[in-house]
């Protein structure tokens, strides 16, 4: 197994109390799979990204491991942390098109970047430009600014960047969020092209567009309020959905053909809980249709088909 | 960046023009006849009075119309000629103030620079270490709300006249005399000590503050979330920080150069010392009109130098605005 | 238009209600900011330290039975039961040109501050909604006013003006004060004015003042508010050094002109500190007290910064 992750719970310190954000999460990902990691805004899937990289300062670990080929992930010691960080496990950001540096040359800062992390460039440097070629960017980008590049641009630059070091695992946070439809199938198109280059083992590919995970994922998971709900290999979880909500996310997805007045979208009403002080039971059950008493208690994460994982009673 | 010197040195000429014609303007707003106010005042012996009549009369042109009274007056200060000083007559004004303004310069200078440097440098480090910044900050803001007059007051009482360290008046010792021996270099710098320390001391605060703020925010940009991700040591995400974090505080220096002349002025009337202040002080008190002007166009066009180099500098360290990109003012 | 396509338009069409959850946020944002202004050290305290000194103003000249300028008691004398802060060189009562001096700063500082933040605000306003030519003229007007040295021009002015007052003093402080004021509401007016509640508000037909009264202004409301703090700090320092360099009022007493006397009448080298120390020391810590209460100011309206 590539990256073992065992009821890792990350929560939030906030005024007001801890905010459970990631609540008890087990899920294994093997090497060189490509797992879709979906869910609504606030489902936890975030963080779940980032506790697997750097924890912000309001993070907390409070619970659970983190195993990556077979070394644990010191994920709660910053210090510790960062020999894996960069060569190990990398990151593209959400933040992407404002990660670098407005007032450093882009060429510059690979190298300082790379010299501060022990990396001599004559080492990378034929194997960076022959990436920045494969992602569609010519060698003079490293003499501009940032500022000089388009948005995706500057994407595509920062995708070559934390790759360059060919980590076991990539984490994708929202990268196609902010663009457009023809962008964001060259971006996924590229994630799947330096995972089978054997740029990057295994990837995580964090998004809350269903559709564009059902394109490039071997596999997804499904959170909802800091837990998984459902993990299956992408046919399975689309032909096959277990749990409601993943039944409910799907049917909300709107049909190409299919006009408003012929059938209406189906929402899920309702709104996630409030993590500040959870309920004991299944999370999803005030606006599930199939909820019943045994639904107060926390179902657990179990397979119920070849690597098909739900959390659900009516599912198991 | 032709665009943006050119921006920039259209909005001095416009200063300038401003500032030139309310120093012409202003006089001619008092009531009554302006000359005549002004001779009364000064008291002077009579052949002096006639001088100045006849000078102030062809200066203020009366017999001429306005507008060439306004060309004239244009004319006389692109020529160097600022009139007559009226308190040490038949001193040319000009001559005056150049005589004052070395000392205001090796005050000024000296002390902006190494305030600016010493309390970004200060002001970065204090944001690292929590008992620092703890001490640093509320240090800081004393500092930069001390009068900057009273600061000197205190450094003279404390160090000049309780302790005995430095002197507290004039520029060098009334005893001895101007030379180029080391002894009155030492004599010079001695005085020159409380006043510069006086100046460096609270425009240090202002800057170590402000740079303790940009450090912290700059630390929460993307970029360095980014760089951490990543794994870089913190002193190179610092290092970036702190580059970052200069462009604006640049932008600080130059609208703080006013106010740290007017501090320099007010340091030098507190120890008496030789520089534009005290001139201005002496000129007020013995109504030198044609001084006070003279000294306000000298300060008017330091003001504008230093704001230009100032711009220089900020084009040398932000490289964006090289590259032709307005990065910022 | 199809039945079908009408009930589209109608679901589509935000809800009239769309106020209401924007004022119930102002309210309940400025409860959150109430809750955290009680607890924030540095602005109980700077602002305990204004209140007192503002207090001292008040009160002061009037618990003082002799004008600040009356000679009341044997020269030069130190600080004793009689005299709280000692005399002058002329027997005149210290505290009492103290507390009268406090007075006149904290009317310049008001007032001053209140011009300044006004003018300020309405240049920065304009510029920023309008644009266009209005906003190069302004700027060009801003970039001219923050070049030239206030003391400079106000030495001009001052010098051909035979009778001061705190008044006219305050005025001239308020007309050179308010460039950086103006360029920061500017900066900010732009990036408000294309949001989408500004567009609503021109669909129904609010005119450009009221959009900016109604709209903008309170979605800046504490950050005009610390400009303000900021503004009269700065008023109170730009006044004391008028004062001391002569300029100042020439009827009343202040702070600057305290400084002034002491220096001019040989108080340093007679160690006369009663005399020099209590006028600096009040205006660095009321300006030092108005400085600590923005940076908590700071903190209680913005979220990011409130320590855990």
């Amino acid at each position: 197994m590539s990256l073992t992750v065992d009821n890792l719970k990350v929560w939030y310190r906030t005024l007001r109390g801890d905010v459970q954000a990631l609540d008890g999460v087990t899920f294994s990902v093997a090497d060189g799979e490509l797992v879709g990691l979906a869910g609504e805004s606030g489902c936890g899937k975030s963080t779940l990204g980032k506790s697997l990289i750097r924890l912000d300062a309001r993070m907390r670990h409070v619970d659970g491991t983190v195993e990556l080929d077979g070394k644990e992930l010191p994920i709660g010691d910053d210090t510790a942390m960062n020999r894996f960080r960069f060569k190990e496990v990398s990151i593209i950001p959400q933040y992407a098109m404002s990660a670098m540096n407005p007032t450093r040359r882009i060429g510059r800062l690979v190298v300082e970047l790379l010299e501060s992390r022990g990396v001599r460039l004559a080492g990378v440097r034929e194997e960076l430009l022959r990436r920045l070629e494969l992602v569609g960017l010519a060698p003079e980008v490293l003499d501009r600014y940032p500022i000089e590049l388009s948005g995706g641009m500057r994407q595509r630059m920062v995708m070559v960047l934390s790759t360059l070091l060919n980590p076991s695992l990539l984490i994708a946070d929202e990268v196609t969020s902010a663009l457009d439809v023809s962008t964001q199938k060259a971006v996924a198109e590229t994630l799947v092209d330096f995972r089978d280059r054997h740029y990057v083992k295994s990837t995580i590919f964090i998004t809350h567009d269903l559709s564009l995970v059902y394109q490039i994922a071997d596999s997804v998971i499904v959170m909802y309020a800091g837990r998984l709900a459902e993990k299956a290999p992408t046919d399975a979880l689309v032909a096959s959905p277990r749990h409601p909500y993943t039944r409910m996310l799907l049917a909300a997805l709107p049909e190409v053909g299919v006009r408003y007045g012929t059938r209406r979208l189906a929402g899920i009403p309702g709104s996630p809980p409030s993590l500040l002080d959870p309920s004991r039971g299944c999370r999803f059950r005030d606006r599930c249709p199939l909820a019943f008493d045994k639904c107060a208690t926390q179902p657990p994460f179990t397979e119920v088909a070849p690597d098909h994982h739900v959390a659900c009673w009516k599912a198991s | 960046m032709r665009r943006y010197f050119g921006r920039k040195l259209l909005i001095y000429a416009v200063t300038f023009f401003v500032a030139v014609t309310v120093d012409w303007v202003i006089p001619r707003f008092m009531p009554g006849d302006p000359v005549q106010t002004m001779l009364a005042r000064a008291s002077l012996r009579p052949e002096a009075s006639q001088a100045m009549q006849a000078y102030y009369t062809s200066v203020f042109g009366l017999d001429v119309p306005i507008w060439q009274q306004y060309l004239n007056f244009w004319g006389a200060l692109l020529r160097g000629d600022l009139g007559v000083s009226i308190w040490l007559f038949p001193q040319p004004v000009t001559s005056v103030l150049l005589r004052a303004v070395p000392y205001t310069i090796a005050l000024l200078v000296p002390a902006i620079l190494l305030s600016w440097w010493t309390g970004n440098k200060f002001g970065a480090y204090a944001a690292r270490r929590r008992w620092l910044d703890n001490t640093v900050l509320p240090a800081g803001y004393v500092l930069t709300a001390t009068p900057y007059m009273w600061l000197g007051i205190l450094l003279a009482w404390a160090l000049g006249s309780v302790a005995g360290i430095f002197p507290i008046a004039g520029g060098y010792s009334f005893d001895t005399e101007p030379s180029w021996s080391w002894a009155f270099l030492g004599n010079l710098a001695r005085h020159w000590f409380l006043p510069f320390a006086s100046l460096f001391l609270v425009g240090f605060g202002g800057w170590a503050i402000g740079m303790r703020n940009m450090i912290i925010y700059e630390l929460e940009a993307d970029y360095a979330h980014y760089l951490a991700a990543l794994g870089a040591p913190r002193r190179l995400v610092r290092r970036y920080a702190f580059r970052n974090a200069l462009l604006p505080q640049l932008t600080g220096l130059a609208l703080q150069l006013g106010v740290l002349v007017a501090g320099a002025l007010v340091t030098e009337i507190v120890f008496s010392y030789p520089g534009l202040g005290y001139l201005i002080l002496q000129a007020i008190n013995n109504q030198d009109f044609f001084l006070i002007q003279g000294a306000f166009l000298f300060i008017i066009t330091g003001v504008l130098l230093a704001n230009f180099l100032v711009d220089v500098a900020y084009v040398l360290v932000d490289p964006r605005t090289r590259v032709g990109m307005r990065g910022g003012a | 238009m199809s039945v079908s396509d009408q009930e589209e338009l109608a679901a589509a069409t935000p809800a009239a209600a769309a106020a209401t959850p924007a004022t119930v946020g102002r309210a309940r944002g400025r409860r959150e900011a109430l809750y955290f202004a009680r607890r924030n050290g540095k602005l109980l305290v700077g602002l305990g330290v204004v209140l007192a000194f503002l207090v001292l103003a008040v009160v002061g000249p009037v618990i003082n039975s002799h004008g600040p300028n009356e000679y009341v008691g044997p020269p030069a004398q130190r600080p004793s039961a009689d005299w709280w802060f000692g005399t002058t060189m002329f027997g005149q009562d210290v505290f009492a040109q103290f507390v009268h001096g406090l007075r006149s700063t904290f009317l310049v500082g008001l007032l001053g501050g209140a011009l300044a933040a006004v003018i300020g605000m309405v240049i920065g306003f304009t510029a920023g909604y309008r644009g266009g030519v209005a906003d190069e003229g302004l700027n060009m007007l801003t970039n001219v006013v923050l070049v030239i040295p206030t003391l400079a021009v106000l030495l001009i002015i001052a010098t051909y003006l035979k009778v001061r007052g705190v008044v006219p003093e305050a005025i001239f402080i308020g007309l050179f004060s308010w460039p950086w004021v103006a360029r920061a509401i500017r900066a900010q007016t732009f990036s408000l004015a294309s949001r989408d509640f500004v567009d609503l508000a021109r669909l129904s037909g609010a005119g450009g003042a009221k959009i900016v009264f109604t709209e903008i202004a309170p979605n800046m409301s504490s950050y005009l508010f610390m400009t303000f703090i900021l503004l009269f700090g700065g008023s109170v320092l730009t006044a004391a050094t008028l004062d001391f360099i002569g300029l100042g009022p020439t009827d009343g007493m202040s702070l600057g002109l305290m400084m002034n006397n002491a220096v001019l009448w040989s108080a340093l080298p007679l160690g006369m500190w009663w005399w020099f120390v209590p006028p600096g020391l009040g205006i660095t810590m009321i300006v030092g007290a108005l400085y600590i209460m923005n940076v908590g100011l700071d903190e209680v309206f913005n979220p990011k910064l409130r320590e855990l």
